[in-house]
């Protein structure tokens, strides 16, 4: 594995990690080391893993960690309650953000932002601060103001859930956002936004984790690392070019490569 | 503005161990009548009353009436408690002072505990744009604001007062709602009330303030039967709200209230409740019995409102009603009512449609958690007279936990063909899946719990007076303790 | 017990003939059962909607009460009868028909199956001498005789009945009708219809329950229908309700569901001066699946008051309560849907909907669709309207040329189809299509805004 930015640790350390979902293994040994900086793409078809992935760092319930180690910033974060990550900085954008009957987009965020200056010791924020903030996010991002003033995703469209979560991401500022299957279900020009939000996000201090199906969103997004994920095992690793091999060539090259080799 | 505080923190001192936070007893000496029902109380309590002739036939009569309906609570409530024993209860409770002519003569440990509570009444530190009656076991202990209310016409002052001073308003409206034989709790009510509010707003005059009567229980083994009625004279507007807290006690105590509203053509009745009664303790020790009736007239072009946040009680049984007697009218009702621990609460809704073009909404929501059950149960009846007539009725249960339940008892019965109802109803639990998208942002689980509860109200807390839905807000939370996370 | 005695005088001396008579020589079992039952009716007698008695609330069973009802103790002669046999023709199924008349077996009008290895679709009375022991372990097993008096007036006189018992793994579908006609007479009569569906583990049938009288005539129907169906196995369930417009009908129906079965049902009601459909269902063990269907039509003075059960008892269940109406006259209809989920009873899912269309101003309909929940992860709702059809649809068909009358019949028409579109057998849907169409009253639907 080619690596960049020189001798800065390493932001995310995962080594040999196992997870089932039920009685079934998914993910059957995972390695990957993230810094500061660098976007990933990891790349798969369906049934492959990386939604899990994605998932079991943030600490989904549904799946049992089998074995291996996840370090964030040094700390094993595995035995960790989901909301501590989160407050550490791990943010995940779901594939299908979840509907809050009656809780007001604003004082979700509110909660979130308190919860994790809480956690750093430090005051929560007061309600013009955040209002100052949430206002200049909102800008920033692109989105239409109305929405933080709605019930979280109540009746949201497709694209409007996956655009407030990247205002939530934007909000809550985190250390590595996960962003599973994002573009998912997005037009083309949806699929614009949601980029160009997560491009203005992007700095040298955070990384990104970007699990897709399809190379499309590479091309506005364009990744450190492309991974591909096949049966639960990175089964490739490489430049964005590999991506584009992957476009070309279909999953089912990748399925004869490894095929081959076994 | 000063944020009212219906519920308030430090009080604590009770006879039993818990969470309640308004469990604390005054030490004040009571004027207490002998334990137990008879004819004898009932002219007692109507001779300490100073009551006319008229008033004190009307509770015999009702005394009467209770008497052949053989203690015969009515069963059909999803609701069990051991049989009352009536002959157990003092009637007549009152803080021994003299009725005070102003607020310097109030007890000064009264107005300490309505401090405690979060309710000054003196001048200086009242609730800013609310005008308070302090109701203390069966007696009005103060009133402020009275000055203010006057200037508009408006009357507002315990009903033994207005016996007093507006004999005619209420001789003829006592009784015009709910007549004194409507059902068990509502008759013994009729033969033995002793206090409660008297609200009378003029033709055309929209009351500036908002109206409260808190209500407190103090004294052991009492009953608390207070009496409200509200006029609204034609083309008015008032908002009325109700906050009721009881020491924590180890026995039951009995509240059988009777509220009647009457809103004449064009005008409005907006009446809360913030019902946080003693509810018992984990273990189903104690608590109030809530026995009331509710119902208000609704006359041409009039509306009712009633918001009620049930929280408190061991046990709730309460149906405010509106009868929709003129073309046109107007009635709501909207409903959280929470069940923890042992509580259980019967609650819903009576909508009467008489008058043409009637329309009713109902929207009512059910928290259950720990052992609670909670049901709602509602009427809608359209009666042949109600041609155009119209109900939307949505029913709404969360059930936190795996050891309560969530009960939706709905009554529709239509007479007539060109009405138009509908009833929604849906049971669901706060989901893993959300739970896990609150934490993925950083809340604990309790407080993702609490958000998402409180999201799932919050239809009904924006019905309150702004200050109050705050409050409201605060005593889901309280009253949620220990039974999530 | 004098005085309770000297009310049912009548069905006493009935009783008495029924057990020292053509009833005597059935099994010890049946004679005791009888007794019992006779004994539970005398005590509880026929049940009052007092207050409080949340399950007769609507419904006042003083009429039935106040007559003389008379068992027949002779069949009458089978000649003309069958024309009163309500006819479809089934292709390509086993079809078995028992017919009941005046509460007597009618082997001429029957097709009945004794093959105790397979199916057995007979007269009860018939396989009661069979010495089966299924039989006395499942009579009484479902519908208890604590239920109401009806249950056990019912079974005081059971006699003849139909018994459909479908052994395991049967591999055939097969279909059975009964039917149970009363007769024209000059005294009022009863009948006490007694059924017992038994059916094995993945077994598939449809059981066809007509009752059907002579107009003009006072009589009383007294049924009871018990359902076993077994694990694996698929019921379908056709209530047809084609009484007299005199006739009283009292209807308990107690179904109990094994894992993974599937219970169709509909119940469709014409007729009848006062009925009564009493239908619980019990989904006893996990992956059952149910689907209750109604719809009833009513007119002039008739009352119909359908009480539908469903009892989650179990986990993973599945069920769908869905009952429509049509008034009109004077005609009062009750739906009392009430669905229970147990606290064991994890991962439920039930709907529930009562919908009704009131054609006339004299009508009234009485709807209380309850959901009684004690666990915590399932999806239950429910929903009922009154008065339902869209004015803009209506608009729309008169906007293409429609007259409001014919606009009106299509709409109530297509109200109605809902229900018996969920007839799996053809030609009895299309045998129910033509009744209804027939039974739709000429009327056009009001709305709106009284001035």
């Amino acid at each position: 594995m080619s690596t960049t930015a020189k001798g800065s640790k390493p932001l995310l350390s995962i080594k040999g990690l196992k997870a089932m979902a039920g009685d079934l293994e998914i993910l059957k040994g995972i390695d990957l080391q993230v810094k500061a900086g660098e976007v990933h793409a990891i790349m798969g078809p369906n049934g492959s893993g990386k939604s899990t992935l994605a998932n079991v760092l943030a600490g989904r319930p549904d799946y049992t960690v089998t074995g291996g180690q996840v370090l964030f910033e040094g700390q094993d974060i595995l035995k960790l309650e989901p909301e501590i990550r989160a407050r550490m900085g791990v943010f995940l954008a779901f594939q299908y953000p979840l509907e809050l009957p009656g809780v007001r987009a604003w004082q979700f965020l509110k909660a979130g932002v308190d919860a994790k200056r809480v956690h750093n010791g430090e005051e929560e924020m007061s309600a013009r601060e955040f209002d100052q903030m949430l206002k200049a996010k909102v800008a920033e991002v692109q989105i239409d103001p109305d929405l933080v003033k709605r019930a979280v995703n109540e009746g949201f469209s497709g694209g409007e859930k996956k655009r407030n979560e990247v205002l939530q991401m934007a909000v809550l500022e985190p250390k590595l956002a996960l962003l599973d299957e994002t573009d998912s279900g997005l037009d083309i020009d949806a699929l614009r936004i949601v980029s160009d939000g997560v491009n203005m996000l992007r700095s040298s201090e955070n990384a990104i984790i970007l699990v897709t199906h399809y190379q499309r969103i590479l091309n506005y997004i364009s990744p450190n690392f492309v991974h591909v994920l096949y049966d639960g095992r990175i089964v490739q690793s490489g430049g964005p070019e590999l991506a584009h091999e992957l476009e070309e060539k279909g999953y089912d090259w990748i399925k004869d490569v490894v095929d081959a080799a076994v | 503005m000063t944020t009212p505080k219906v519920i308030s923190r430090n009080a604590t001192s009770s006879e039993l161990d818990s969470e309640y936070k308004w469990g604390f007893t005054m030490d004040i000496e009571s004027d207490l009548s002998p334990k137990g029902l008879s004819e004898d109380i009932v002219r007692l309590i109507s001779a300490k009353k100073k009551e006319p002739e008229w008033l004190l036939e009307w509770r015999l009569k009702a005394y009467r009436h209770w008497l052949k309906l053989k203690q015969q609570a009515p069963t059909w409530a999803n609701v069990e408690h051991p049989p009352i024993d009536y002959q157990d209860i003092y009637y007549y409770a009152a803080p021994k002072s003299d009725a005070p002519k102003s607020l310097d003569e109030v007890d000064p440990e009264i107005l300490a505990a309505f401090d405690k509570l979060g309710i000054p009444l003196q001048e200086r530190e009242r609730l800013a744009g609310v005008a308070v009656d302090a109701v203390v076991d069966s007696a009005s202990v103060a009133t402020t604001y009275k000055e203010t209310l006057e200037k508009h016409g408006i009357i507002f002052c315990p009903i033994s007062e207005a016996v007093q001073s507006h004999p005619d308003l209420v001789q003829k409206y006592l009784g015009s709602v709910v007549p004194f034989g409507d059902n068990f709790y509502a008759t013994l009510n009729s033969a033995v009330f002793s206090d409660g509010s008297f609200v009378y707003i003029p033709k055309g005059v929209r009351c500036p303030i908002e109206l409260m009567t808190y209500f407190r229980i103090n004294q052991a083994d009492s009953g608390q039967f207070e009496r409200t009625l509200i006029i609204a004279e034609e083309s008015s507007y008032v908002s009325y709200l109700e906050g009721c807290t009881a020491p924590a006690r180890k026995t039951h105590q009995l509240h059988a209230a009777v509220v009647e509203l009457v809103a004449l053509n064009d005008s409005e009745i907006k009446y809360s409740t913030l019902q946080n009664w003693f509810p018992g303790d984990k273990d189903g020790n104690g608590g109030v019995y809530n026995f009331v009736t509710k119902r208000g007239l609704a006359r041409k072009n009039a509306k009712i409102s009633w918001t009620q946040v049930e929280t408190g009680s061991a046990i709730t049984w309460k149906y405010p009603s509106v009868i929709l007697d003129g073309d046109n009218s107007v009635g709501e009702f909207y409903s959280v009512a929470l069940v923890n621990n042992h509580q259980q609460a019967d609650t819903g809704t009576k909508m009467i449609h008489k008058g043409k073009n009637t329309h009713s909404t109902i929207v009512a929501k059910g928290i259950s958690a720990g052992e609670g059950n909670a049901t709602y149960r509602g009427l809608v009846k359209i009666l042949p007279s109600a041609a155009g007539a119209k109900n939307f009725t949505q029913c709404d249960s969360l059930l936190v936990g795996d050891k309560c339940g969530a009960h939706t008892v709905p009554y529709i019965e239509v007479k007539n063909p060109t009405a138009q109802l509908e009833h929604e109803a849906s049971t669901s639990k706060v989901s893993d899946d959300q739970l896990f998208y609150c934490q993925q942002r950083g809340m604990s689980v309790e407080d993702a719990h609490f958000m998402i509860i409180n999201g799932f109200c919050r239809g009904i807390f924006q019905e309150l007076p702004f200050e109050f839905a705050m409050e409201a807000s605060q005593l889901l939370k309280v009253s949620l303790e220990g039974a999530v996370g | 017990m004098t005085s309770a005695l000297a009310k049912h005088a009548h069905y006493f001396a009935d009783f008495q003939s029924l057990v020292h008579g053509r009833g005597a020589c059935a099994p010890s079992w049946l004679q005791s059962l009888r007794e019992d039952a006779w004994v539970k009716f005398n005590a509880t007698g026929f049940p009052t909607s007092r207050r409080g008695n949340e399950r007769w609330k609507y419904t006042n069973v003083g009429p039935i009460a106040k007559v003389n009802f008379g068992v027949t103790s002779q069949p009458p002669a089978v000649d003309g009868l069958k024309a009163l046999v309500p006819d479809y023709k089934i292709d390509g199924s086993t079809v078995y028909d028992l017919v009941f008349v005046d509460g007597h077996y009618s082997p001429e009008l029957s097709s009945p199956s004794h093959d105790s290895n397979g199916v057995i679709a007979s007269s009860l009375v018939t396989a009661t001498n069979d010495s089966n022991s299924v039989l006395e372990s499942q009579v009484g097993h479902y519908a208890c005789l604590d239920e109401d008096g009806f249950v056990a007036l019912n079974t005081a006189f059971l006699n003849d009945g139909a018994y459909v018992h479908v052994v395991d793994g049967y591999p055939e579908s097969l279909v059975v009708r009964l039917t149970y006609l009363t007769t024209n007479g000059v005294t009022a009569k009863v009948t006490h219809p007694r059924t017992l569906v038994v059916a094995g583990r993945n077994t598939d049938v449809t059981v066809v329950e007509c009752y059907t009288g002579p107009q003009e005539t006072s009589y009383l129907t007294n049924a009871v229908t018990e359902i076993s169906v077994g694990e694996g196995a698929n019921v379908g369930h056709y209530r047809l309700l084609l009484e007299g417009n005199k006739a009283f009908h009292v209807g308990v129906s107690r179904v109990s569901q094994k894992k993974d079965s599937s219970f169709n049902s509909a119940s469709f009601a014409l007729g009848t001066a006062l009925a009564r459909n009493d239908m619980e269902v019990l989904l006893d063990d996990s992956g059952a699946y149910c689907e209750l269907n109604g719809l009833y039509l009513t007119a002039d003075n008739q009352h119909i008051d359908n009480l539908i059960s469903i009892d989650h008892a179990q986990p993973n269940c599945t069920s769908r309560l869905n009952y429509k109406g049509i008034l009109d006259g004077k005609s009062k209809a009750v739906f009392g849907g009430e669905v229970m989920v147990r606290r064991q009873a994890q991962k439920s899912d039930a709907e529930q909907t009562d919908k009704n269309l009131v054609l006339s101003k004299l009508a009234e309909v009485d709807s209380k669709p309850s959901l009684l929940i004690y666990a915590d992860d399932v999806k239950c709702s429910h929903g009922a309207t009154a008065g339902h059809i869209d004015e803009d649809t209506l608009f729309y068909l008169r906007s293409r040329g429609l007259d409001l009358g014919a606009a009106s019949r299509m709409l109530i028409h297509a109200f109605a189809s809902e229900i018996i579109d969920t007839v799996k057998l053809e030609p009895l849907k299309d045998y129910l299509d033509t009744l209804f169409t027939a039974a739709i009253p000429d009327k056009s639907l009001t709305f709106g805004s009284a001035k």
